[in-house]
């Protein structure tokens, strides 16, 4: 039986490399996921170990709780605990570590290193062993800097060349003395380091006298425990926390990989997706393999095989096909993942670099995913296959279409998909976050009623085409005809198209929808002509307000004021606005009171109202970071949202209070309105900094388009691979359908339809059942979509459904396109079919 | 060209083949399927073509009807050279010229009765004649089952649409290729009775290849081919005569 089956992979080759080449793609996307993670994982954590390299024991400031009405003051790790860290018994330096945001501008004035971390620091002295210099030498004052050697690649700033920095607010211009190297994994991110000597450093970042970490290095024979416990008793402990540097790269090294996790799920989900639809693929192609060898199979079962021996003849042959492709698909798997990582590099998102990373894991998921689906997948059709009764080889007939009935079906199908659509609604019901797991659930019920109804929606949906394929004459006819004929089949390939279509409809929808939202939100609550904020969401200097309020033109102008208070015994963020000119640049709705904020008047959201059990003319007493309070009353609640929201209090009030007041955010209302001009001026004003972006009310649509437009790229370019599958699907099945179907295509060249006639009937099939698949899976996306905002829209009053005709447009013309793509093939085959062999009885 | 199907029992030839031959092969492996075999089918006459296995009657009957290409010679139906022709103009002759029989019916189970036996017509974008249709209908007997599917027609039924199907479109001539081969007898008798009205009634030209001497007997005229070549033809055949002749002939090839 071995040797039958054997020779049957042999045999149908063509047949079987569209069943080879569906499994290949399912497992090779799923290992290309694998490798591509596993291995950017495991080059950050590469990278992130070198960074901990000098340092044996770090020591670090050790986190206070806030009590009663005092609010918790960091301790300082000050010059005198550095030279204590030194001189503990083991230690042999220690070096005080100062960090910082110092944004850089290239030659063109942009930001360098744009989405990651401009980050900024310290050199130790005359020669730090953390940044090895491979041009000039360590800086000196303000007007010195040096940069890292990437970041020097990459703008071709040299030492001697002056370049523009930005720590909050005002500009530097200080000469690049020296260029440095690195292993800090951030800068190997594509982020960017700039650093001054230790007393600049800490000036600019607005610690003088202070370090943000103290690294000590062992002296020789003392191990980092040793050294941690020596400074754990030199140091106050209530002070100070001490981690060595190995704790320090496992810290980091799980950080990473948490953070890589999601990235990881995400795209296991799309490999799953295409597995789960390459499945079918595979059932389908083994069912039509199964159909056509009726004969050759009832002939085994005539001269005496068992029906368990048919089976697994059947089940031997998907082994076979699975191992194959299994390991085909691992090595294309490979070169995806590498492909990826170049993609990703190429794209500007620079990679750290690493070896590939191919684990027993992934090699073992490889095979194990390809060989037991593809047997799984093959499974049923085995068992179909050994129900053939011996007689079918006496007959001389093709073997009929299986017209069971789908009555079981229908009502399985009914069943789950009124499940489906039910959990979905109920979900839309509940609020935000509960209502997730429901959805989800409903979703993927739906999903799989949907797919066990397909043979009974191909019916109506197609006759709905009829109209139009008329247009074709006999072509046209027949293909309508032929794609429902089998409806099973239809369904199978229609679906492969469906869930692909569904998923990017879906997200498509939702991404819209939401960028609207959060569009309206922004600019909504805005009357300000202009925002002006820190590129990477940093705190701007108040000297920005201050520059801004003195500009010609600017007719009002509000910071939003960020500074942590003691409310009732808990910690609450005060937002310092200017109260005379804030109504003129905000347009809060107000539930109740005034929207008033000056002296001890002081308005709160809505959320931030009803936590405290507060009403407009509620009094509160506030501790303040300098530990001094005040009585306020809430003169008004207004609907916050995710862009303004908490406690509004006068800066006039609140600044006093402040030790390094800082702000989030400048709101700007001028007297010519928008312009290019009036933008121009205000960024002139304030240095034309590199770091300080000014945006109106356009701007920052465009950002946020810009976010959701990334993120949707990169699920097209994910899902590409679902239609690839679905095209090989679709292919596969045009290919057997034309095979048995042959007698009847040379029937048709017999009695007059020329090869043109031919191609298009199986152009016209292929369209229709790729267009009911992409009918589906859009109707199902806008569902999904719909009801995935009506749960974001119970946290998002400004969320509104937007249906994204013209994206739907395209999805649909994307589905006509794999239709007519997949046909290509199989109808040049059936055009080519010897008539005479195809009509010659057997 | 003569499109007019009833033009009485006037001697026109409907098709002709001249010196045709078609080889397979090349070399020391060619085989000879037809040598210069020439061949006229007249116009109104029914013709069974037999002979043995291999003896090249399909072969003749796929070269003349614009199924096969030959090697040399020529073929003509009506006033069209076949060997000049590409395929889609070919296509087109049979679609236009000539009506088709095979053994195994092979009618689109999708399509009904109806719309099988219309089928060329709707291939070529014409509205079938009426009047003829239903005539053609009525000869085969099939009014009442024009709705159903091949599926749901006993095999006698089928054959019976396909030669509805041939007849329907009023071609030059019509080519079967073993007719009854997957018939009973009964039902056999009734399609060669169809085709020998559909000759003798509508001036229907038929050229039918068969192994069966009772089915040869339905013809006008049996042409006898082994290997490759004409042998013999008769006309006016009975089963017996042709049966005879067979057997002959069997011995005469065992002998050689």
């Amino acid at each position: 039986m071995f040797r039958t089956a054997l020779r049957n992979v042999l045999a149908h080759k063509a047949r079987l490399m569209m069943t080879v080449l569906a499994v290949m793609l399912g497992v090779s996307f799923v290992v290309g996921t694998l490798v591509f993670t596993n291995t950017l994982s495991n080059a950050l954590q590469n990278s992130s170990a070198k960074g901990f390299d000098h340092v044996d024991v770090a020591v670090t400031a050790e986190a206070q709780e806030s009590k009663g009405n005092q609010l918790a003051r960091t301790p300082e790790l000050t010059d005198e605990l550095l030279e204590r860290s030194a001189e503990v018994p083991g230690a042999a330096s220690a070096i005080g570590v100062v960090q910082g945001f110092t944004a850089i501008a290239d030659k063109d004035g942009d930001l360098v290193g744009g989405g990651f971390q401009s980050q900024g620091g310290n050199y130790w002295g005359t020669k730090d062993e953390r940044y090895p210099l491979v041009d000039g030498h360590a800086p000196k004052g303000e007007n010195q800097v040096l940069i890292d050697s990437e970041t020097a690649k990459r703008t071709g700033y040299k030492v001697g060349d002056t370049v523009r920095l930005s720590i909050d607010g005002p500009v530097l211009k200080p000469t690049v003395v020296g260029i440095f190297t690195t292993d800090d994994g951030n800068v190997a991110a594509g982020g960017s380091l700039a650093l001054f000597d230790t007393a600049t450093a800490q000036k600019l970042f607005g610690k003088a006298g202070t370090y943000d970490e103290i690294d000590v290095r062992a002296a020789a024979g003392t191990s980092e425990d040793q050294l941690k416990a020596a400074l754990d008793k030199a140091l106050p402990k209530d002070k100070v926390e001490t981690i060595t540097g190995g704790e320090l790269a496992d810290d980091q090294a799980e950080m990473i990989s948490s953070s890589m996790s999601g990235l990881k799920q995400g795209m296991l989900v799309f490999a799953g997706i295409s597995l789960f639809v390459g499945t079918f693929i595979i059932a389908n192609t083994f069912t039509m393999l199964v159909a056509q060898r009726t004969k050759e199979l009832a002939l085994l079962r005539a001269v005496g095989a068992s029906r368990r021996q048919v089976t697994r003849s059947v089940l031997i042959e998907a082994f076979v096909v699975g191992a194959v492709a299994g390991t085909a698909g691992l090595l294309a798997g490979i070169g995806i993942g590498a492909g990826l990582r170049s993609l990703m590099g190429a794209l500007d998102a620079t990679v750290p670099d690493g070896p590939l990373v191919i684990s027993s894991g992934t090699v073992a998921t490889a095979l194990g995913v390809g060989v037991v689906i593809t047997m799984l997948a093959a499974w049923l059709p085995g068992r179909r296959a050994a129900k053939i009764p011996p007689v079918a080889a006496m007959s001389s007939l093709h073997a009929q279409a299986t017209t069971k009935s789908l009555v079981l079906r229908n009502t399985l199908g009914a069943l789950f998909s009124a499940a489906g659509v039910a959990v979905v609604l109920a979900a839309t019901g509940m609020d935000g976050s509960s209502g997730q797991a429901p959805m989800g659930i409903g979703a993927v019920l739906l999903i799989i009623g949907v797919f066990i109804l397909t043979p009974l929606l191909s019916r109506p949906l197609i006759a709905a085409a009829t109209p139009v394929m008329r247009i074709f004459g006999v072509s046209g006819k027949l293909a309508r005809q032929n794609s429902v004929r089998n409806p099973r089949r239809t369904a199978a390939t229609a679906s492969a198209l469906m869930i692909g279509l569904t998923l990017i409809t879906g997200m498509t929808v939702m991404a819209g929808s939401l960028q609207q939202g959060i569009d309206k939100m922004a600019s909504s609550a805005l009357r300000a002509d202009y925002v002006v904020s820190m590129a990477n969401g940093n705190y701007l200097s108040t000297d920005v307000d201050r520059t801004l309020r003195e500009l010609d033109g600017v007719t009002a102008t509000s910071p939003l004021r960020n500074a942590p208070s003691r409310i009732g015994g808990e910690t609450e963020y005060l937002t310092g606005v200017d109260g005379s000119s804030i109504t003129q640049l905000t347009e809060l709705p107000v539930d109740s009171g005034a929207f008033e904020v000056g002296g001890g008047k002081v308005v709160v959201d809505d959320e931030t109202a009803k936590s405290k059990g507060w009403r407009a003319g509620s009094t509160f007493t506030v501790h303040y970071e300098d530990g001094k309070s005040d009585k306020l009353t809430v003169a008004g609640v207004y609907e916050g949202n995710e862009m303004i929201r908490g406690i509004m209090i006068d800066n006039r009030i609140l600044t006093p209070h402040l030790e390094e007041p800082a702000d989030m955010q400048v709101m700007v209302k001028t007297a010519d309105g928008t312009s290019e001009a009036t933008k121009d001026r205000l960024e002139k004003a304030l240095g034309n900094n590199p770091a300080i972006a000014v945006q109106d009310k356009k701007d920052i649509s465009n950002e946020i388009a810009q976010m959701f437009t990334l993120i949707l790229n990169m699920v097209y370019g994910l899902l590409a691979m679902a239609v690839i599958v679905a095209v090989l699907g679709v292919i596969n099945t045009l290919a057997m359908s034309v095979f048995e179907r042959s007698q009847e295509i040379g029937m048709l060249r017999a009695v007059g339809l020329d090869r043109k006639g031919i191609k298009r009937m199986v152009r016209l099939e292929s369209l229709v059942i790729s267009l009911f698949g992409g009918v589906l899976g859009i109707g199902l996306g806008v569902f999904f979509g719909w009801a995935a905002g009506e749960l974001l829209a119970a946290k998002m009053p400004t969320y509104e459904l937007i249906l994204p005709w013209t994206r739907m447009g395209v999805f649909l013309l994307l589905a006509a396109v794999v239709g007519v793509l997949a046909a290509l093939w199989p109808a040049r085959r059936a055009a080519r079919l010897n008539m005479l062999a195809a009509i010659k009885s057997e | 060209m003569t499109t007019t199907p009833i033009a009485g029992r006037a001697t026109a030839v409907a098709a002709r083949a001249t010196d045709l031959s078609k080889v397979y092969g090349q070399g020391e492996t060619q085989v000879v399927a037809l040598d210069r075999v020439s061949v006229e089918f007249r116009q109104a006459e029914f013709t069974a073509i037999m002979g043995p296995s291999g003896s090249g009657k399909s072969t003749l009957m796929h070269c003349v009807a614009g199924l096969d290409t030959f090697s040399s010679g020529s073929v003509r139906i009506g006033d069209t050279e076949l060997g000049s022709l590409k395929d889609r103009q070919l296509t087109k002759l049979r679609r236009d010229k000539i009506g088709f029989i095979f053994q195994a019916f092979n009618l689109l189970p999708t399509l009904t009765a109806l719309e099988n036996i219309t089928l060329p017509m709707d291939i070529a974008g014409r509205k079938p004649d009426r009047q003829w249709l239903d005539s053609v209908i009525d000869m085969v007997g099939l009014r009442d089952r024009l709705g159903h599917r091949p599926s749901q027609l006993s095999g006698g039924q089928q054959q019976r649409v396909a030669v509805a199907r041939a007849l329907a479109s009023r071609p030059d001539i019509i080519f079967g290729d073993e007719p009854t081969g997957n018939l009973d007898s009964r039902s056999g008798a009734e399609v060669l009775g169809f085709l020998r009205n559909s000759v003798r009634e509508l001036g229907q030209t038929v050229v039918m290849v068969t192994h069966d001497p009772v089915a040869a007997a339905y013809a006008d005229r049996v042409v006898f081919l082994a290997d490759g070549r004409i042998v013999d033809e008769m006309y006016r055949p009975t089963a017996d005569a042709v049966l005879d002749f067979m057997k002959q002939f069997d011995a005469k090839g065992r002998t050689s």
